[in-house]
């Protein structure tokens, strides 16, 4: 398994250049433009000037190895004299957004605070729900708890978060002035008073969140478990007096996890990710509201700095994934 | 006579006028936080960096112009004691040269002083070629600033410009402070993003906290010239979302004190009226939604170097077909239905200020009657019974596109189904707005390519001059494959008596001459049919009920009065 | 705009065949030429035993008959305004109510079903071919699975906007051209919504093959030299039905909902053009006046993603024939 992860991480590398080559000419090719949010009545000579001060002028293979270069050299020589107080990178170019001539770094720093609250927190919620729910349904299938679980996880996941996280403001923030509707990103959590604050304006989001988040695993939690339910080896794990818990929660659980491992490590990186509607909802301003205002405004340098970040994120986790089979059944082997 | 002795009476009427205004007085930073709502976040506080309208607004609390706009559109001397004239001498009489004269003793936040030379290095950053300045256009009139002395800023123009108020007038042209900006000109901006964020300024806030497209938190200026201004001690202007959680915010909820652009139904605005904590207030400036008519032929059977570029289009330019197609649309419903109080009936380019609004054409009624009995007699009709009209083997079918906008798209259903009516097919597209208005030369789907026969957009022009706005619709304006279609000619109208009437304006100075000529050219687009004009559109904001001092000005930043805004019974 | 109506009507009618075989068209090949006939009537048998299938299944073919012959019966046209009539409450000439240009919501909200069923069906049927394929092939062909569990990556990686911009940018006129205006960007809108959902069904279902491969039967079938065809088809696909199931249920909420996304950002059908998401879409800020106006939308969604749902439910227990015949 060492040497899988091992040659897997070594792979990991060329994959990571042909994805980021990849994003590259996806946002190359696609329509748009870092001059559309500029008002129609700046005249057009200022617009291309404006791109050329962006290095828009710059042929795209050249663009590209500045990006490789830039992130992977510059980027990390930065974080390096921002911890020891060096000056390495003195005079070197960052990775500049399109937006605010500001490095992006900048922005994705302020960003991952409130992403990983919000966000972190629904996947932690929900996870801590769905798995109990999933296997609860599974063992009672079709009892009026099942039913009721059914019910309420395929209507949470047909009821998109753009009509569920302004039902909630509605209801929790207008009618019953329960909860903020809007999110104060510069909140600091000192003590508990501000604490509490900050449980207040996470509830809305994270429960919408975390509604989405719970069906989708519960539903591939009870399904496996029913799948795994009937096999051979529980009767027999049965038979032998071991205690029903016991066969459910070790034997049964352990094989049914593989897809539910899956799902959650497909879910990680959409941590960091961010949600984009419900952060938009709530104006959480977080990783996800960045990414879709970069890709609104088309600032390329701040989509491909991303969703690189996303795509290494992926990759391990979707590593992390595999290893974790093989611990969940030793039958797996890659070698 | 001229626009500068209309400017300068109302300008010496303004200034005691505004002190005893409100009669709201007392220490600075007596009303504690004001929160403020943009649905759209500002991604800088260097206004010369991006034009967006929510970074230099965002950017008007801290850096102020010598003159701007107030809430009727008279200009105001701002960090200069008067308004530069000819007949005050403040400009020469061949109009090539303005002097300012700036007020003596102002500071900036860090309390050194404001000088010549920082207007003089306003203009260098801006005019530096490798900047990328948004704001360059303001100066591009400009052939030098000079500055004989501390107090004195000298603009030459490079020929006679009978408008002289663009460079360092208004809030999307203030100055910066040279001392802060030195090493941030040209290619180095990119490198100076603690000045972007965090500009020192003469305004009555200065920044504290800025979080790029997300939050900006400010404190009042110690140093602000007005001892009792601002009310309130800190901002706390939040970006993001929709103008429909903004407006809840502010109306419903009262997290917040001020909503910037609401463009909201009017239902869903009254509905949040009745939430009883805020109210909106609404501006006119000169933004006009319009359907625009292509003059070219934009059929896709035609190759790239050929579609929306040769001329005529097979039908537009008949008459009869542009003006049924005005006279068949239902102006007052478009009104009620999309914009309600913020808009407004019109039949010109440039419906304000109200001395340029022309009054020759109306069509304020709808006639399909009318329309077919036009068409009829043009000799379009329907032979085929298909519904749609024909002539010489042509049907009147037109694509009609616009960007994504749930007004645009409702306006969309009720004008096609209007123009089905009289006999026109309509097909309807909807673009992703960062595409339609982007101008990506790669993508069919833009504006200026105008690979449709129709399209419906709104645009507008800064301050209280549309001579540049007009310049627009010149010949040599069009876009096309050679300019990288770029140009501001969309419709790609082209009259010679327009360029030369154009050329006329450029030259004429005085208010009342350019008004009368600037309106003969409204009439001479609409009448040969370059575009439909549909809805003056007003600027809808809201603030909440104990806010007070706030005076919606279109012309300049809507936040240009916030040191007099303060909190009623605070 | 009455061609318009051809290609939804035409995918509307496949959808009432699709549904109920579309996770089986998978295993039917082989499935169907041994001993077929009795195996195919024990699954029906078991399958009419299961009540929440029934009561799913009927339910969905209810919404599809009602999207597909309801313009035959009611008279309003979804497309047409009535100005006098605006943002009415529910009556019995509107049992919806009208929206803010007077067009009756009922009727809206059939021809919306016919687009966005087919567009949900079509999508989702795509996307889980793609990533069953993808899945099993990566899952069972160790040679394979380097190179599609990358792909997959890759996939997961790209944005999806500017991905959807660039398939509308490269394809929307060809297609159109081809297939006219309706069917094709049809078409486009199921391919660019079944290639970018593809990834976590294929992931699942590899994770799954991964551990089924090393099991006893698929041992034993392979000892006794089972061509690799047969033993996926045989063996390992009736055994990863149920998270496939689980998939299509969610994909077709997803479809839906991200056809909505894609005419709102003008990647979709015209305007003029209802579909439940952008009902649903339009109705939101409307949520406090008029909340009927996202109810019915949201319930139409719900409806036919519970009906699924059950009718997955008891096919996956009629397949198994663990179950069939308790």
């Amino acid at each position: 398994m060492l040497t899988f992860t091992i040659r897997r991480l070594f792979f990991a590398i060329p994959t990571l250049l042909f994805i980021a080559l990849a994003i590259f000419l996806l946002l190359e090719l696609a329509p748009g433009d870092p001059m559309a949010n500029v008002p129609l009545t700046v005249p057009d000579e200022v617009k291309e000037q404006m791109r050329q001060a962006l290095g828009l002028n710059e042929p795209a293979p050249v663009r590209f190895l500045l990006w490789i270069r830039q992130f992977f050299w510059v980027e990390p020589l930065n974080v390096f004299d921002h911890m020891f107080g060096t000056t390495f990178a003195e005079g070197e170019l960052r990775i500049i957004s399109w937006q605010n001539r500001a490095p992006v770094f900048i922005a994705i720093a302020e960003r991952i605070p409130q992403t990983l609250w919000v966000v972190g927190t629904a996947y932690v919620v929900a996870i801590l729900i769905a798995i109990p729910v999933g296997i609860y349904s599974a063992y009672k299938q079709y009892s009026i708890f099942d039913q009721a679980g059914t019910f309420v996880t395929m209507v949470g996941f047909s009821v998109p978060p753009f009509f569920s996280g302004v039902l909630v403001i509605v209801i929790f923030a207008v009618q019953l002035q329960w909860f903020p509707s809007i999110y104060d990103t510069r909140h600091a959590v000192t003590d508990w008073d501000s604490f509490v604050i900050q449980v207040r304006q996470m509830f809305l989001p994270v429960m919408v969140l975390a509604l989405q988040i719970t069906s989708q695993l519960s539903r591939f939690m009870r399904a496996s478990m029913l799948d795994n339910l009937n096999q051979d080896y529980v009767r027999t794990a049965r038979a032998k007096g071991l205690k029903e818990t016991a066969v459910v929660l070790v034997h049964v659980l352990r094989n049914s996890m593989i897809p539910v491992v899956t799902v959650i490590a497909l879910g990680i990186p959409a941590i960091f990710g961010g949600a984009i509607i419900t952060e938009q909802v709530f104006k959480v301003n977080g990783i996800g509201q960045l990414l879709i205002t970069a890709i609104q405004a088309n600032d390329l340098p701040m989509v491909q700095t991303l969703t690189f970040i996303f795509a290494v994120l992926i990759v391990l986790f979707n590593l992390i994934a595999d290893v974790l089979y093989g611990i969940l059944d030793p039958r797996i082997r890659y070698d | 006579m001229t626009i500068r002795t209309a400017l300068l009476t109302s300008v010496a009427l303004a200034i005691p006028a505004m002190a005893v205004a409100d009669g709201h007085v007392g220490e600075r930073g007596r009303d504690g936080e004001v929160s403020i709502i943009y649905w759209q976040a500002p991604s800088t506080l260097n206004p010369f960096l991006s034009s967006g309208t929510k970074d230099i607004e965002a950017a008007s609390l801290i850096l102020e112009p010598l003159a701007r706009f107030d809430e009727t559109g008279t200009i105001q001397p701002w960090l200069v004691d008067e308004i530069p004239t000819v007949e005050n001498g403040g400009v020469t009489e061949d109009l090539t040269q303005i002097t300012w004269k700036i007020t003596p003793g102002l500071v900036w936040s860090d309390g050194t002083p404001f000088t010549s030379e920082d207007v003089k290095f306003t203009y260098e950053y801006c005019t530096h070629p490798e900047g990328g300045c948004a704001q360059a256009a303001k100066f591009e009139p400009v052939e030098s600033v000079e500055t004989p002395d501390d107090l004195t800023v000298v603009v030459n123009f490079k020929e006679p410009t009978p408008y002289p108020y663009t460079a360092f007038v208004g809030g999307e042209s203030p100055i910066i402070q040279k001392a802060q900006f030195e090493n941030c000109i040209g290619a180095a901006v990119s490198t100076c993003t603690e000045q972007n964020f965090g500009p020192i300024g003469t305004g009555p806030f200065v920044v504290t906290e800025f979080r790029t497209n997300d939050v900006i938190a400010y404190a009042a200026n110690e140093n602000y010239r007005d001892p009792n201004k601002p009310a309130f001690a800190t901002v706390n202007f939040k970006g993001g979302g929709d103008a429909d959680a903004a407006g809840r915010a502010v109306m419903q909820t009262g997290e917040f004190d001020y909503a910037w652009n609401l463009q909201l139904a009017p239902e869903v605005i009254a509905q949040m009226e009745a939430g009883g904590q805020g109210q909106p207030v609404v501006g006119f400036g000169p933004l006009v939604e319009r359907i625009e008519l292509n003059h070219t032929n934009p059929d896709p059977a035609l190759g790239p170097d050929e579609r929306s570029v040769i001329r005529p289009h097979p039908f537009l330019q008949d008459p009869a077909v542009y003006e049924a197609m005005s006279m068949a649309i239902d102006r007052p419903l478009l009104v009620e239905i999309g914009y309600g109080q913020a808009g407004r009936v019109t039949c010109n380019l440039v419906p304000a200020p109200e001395i340029f609004n022309s009054d020759t054409i109306d069509c304020s009624t709808q006639d399909l009657e009318g329309a077919k009995a036009k068409l009829e007699e043009a000799g379009w009709v329907d032979s085929n019974g298909d519904g749609v009209r024909e002539k010489d083997g042509v049907e009147l079918r037109v694509l009609y596109q616009t960007s994504t906008n749930a007004v645009r798209q409702d306006f969309q259903a009720l004008i096609k189904e209007w123009w089905e009516e009289i006999g026109i097919a309509t097909e309807l597209r909807n673009i992703n707005a960062s595409v339609f208005f982007g101008g990506d030369a790669g993508s069919p789907d833009t504006f200026q390519k105008f690979y449709a026969d129709v399209e419906m957009y709104a645009n507008t022009f800064n301050g209280t001059d549309p001579q540049a706005y007009l310049g627009g619709d010149l010949c040599n304006k069009i876009p096309s494959p050679a300019s990288q279609w770029q140009g501001e000619n969309i419709t790609r109208f082209c009259m010679e008596e327009y360029d030369a009437l154009w050329a006329e304006l450029a030259r004429t100075s005085g208010v009342e001459a350019r008004a009368e000529i600037a309106k003969q050219l409204n009439d001479m687009q609409i009448m040969n049919g370059a575009r439909i004009p549909l809805v003056h559109r007003g600027r809808l904001s809201a603030h909440a009920n104990d806010l007070g001092g706030i005076k919606l000005n279109v012309w300049d930043s809507e936040l240009w009065n916030i040191a007099d805004w303060y909190r009623i019974g605070g | 705009m009455t061609d318009a109506r051809d290609p939804s009507t035409h995918s509307g009618n496949d959808t009432v065949v699709t549904a109920a075989s579309a996770s089986l068209a998978a295993t039917e090949p082989v499935l169907l030429n041994t001993e077929a006939r009795s195996q195919w009537w024990d699954v029906w048998d078991q399958f009419r035993s299961h009540k929440g299938a029934l009561i799913g299944a009927g339910f969905f073919i209810l919404i599809v008959a009602l999207v597909v012959l309801g313009p035959y019966f009611w008279p309003l046209e979804a497309t047409k305004t009535n100005i006098r009539s605006r943002n009415q409450g529910m009556s019995f000439t509107h049992p919806f109510g009208t929206d803010q240009l007077g067009r009756d919501i009922f009727a809206r909200m059939i021809e919306g079903g016919r687009v966005s069923l087919a567009v949900g069906m079509a999508a989702m049927l795509l996307s889980l071919v793609l990533g069953t394929l993808i899945g099993v092939l990566a899952g069972y062909f160790k040679r394979l699975d380097g190179l599609l569990m990358r792909l997959t990556d890759l996939f997961l990686a790209l944005p999806l906007l500017p991905l959807l911009l660039v398939m509308v940018l490269l394809f929307r006129e060809p297609l159109t051209a081809v297939f006219g205006v309706e069917m094709g960007i049809f078409i486009l809108i199921v391919s660019a919504i079944g290639i970018t959902s593809w990834m976590q069904t294929a992931r699942i279902v590899r994770g799954d093959v991964l551990a089924l491969k090393e099991r006893e039967f698929v041992l034993a079938a392979r000892s006794i030299g089972t061509p690799p065809r047969r033993i996926i088809t045989r063996h390992i696909l009736p055994n990863v039905l149920s998270p496939i199931m689980v998939s299509a249920t969610l994909g077709i909420a997803t479809a839906i909902i991200t056809e909505s996304a894609l005419s709102f950002l003008g990647l979709g059908f015209p305007p003029d053009f209802p579909t439940w998401g952008r009902l649903l879409n339009d109705g939101v800020p409307y949520l406090q006046q008029y909340p009927e106006r996202v109810f019915w939308p949201g319930l139409a969604i719900s409806l036919v993603v519970l009906s699924i749902n059950y009718v997955g439910d008891g096919l996956r227990d009629a397949l198994d024939p663990r179950i069939r015949g308790r």
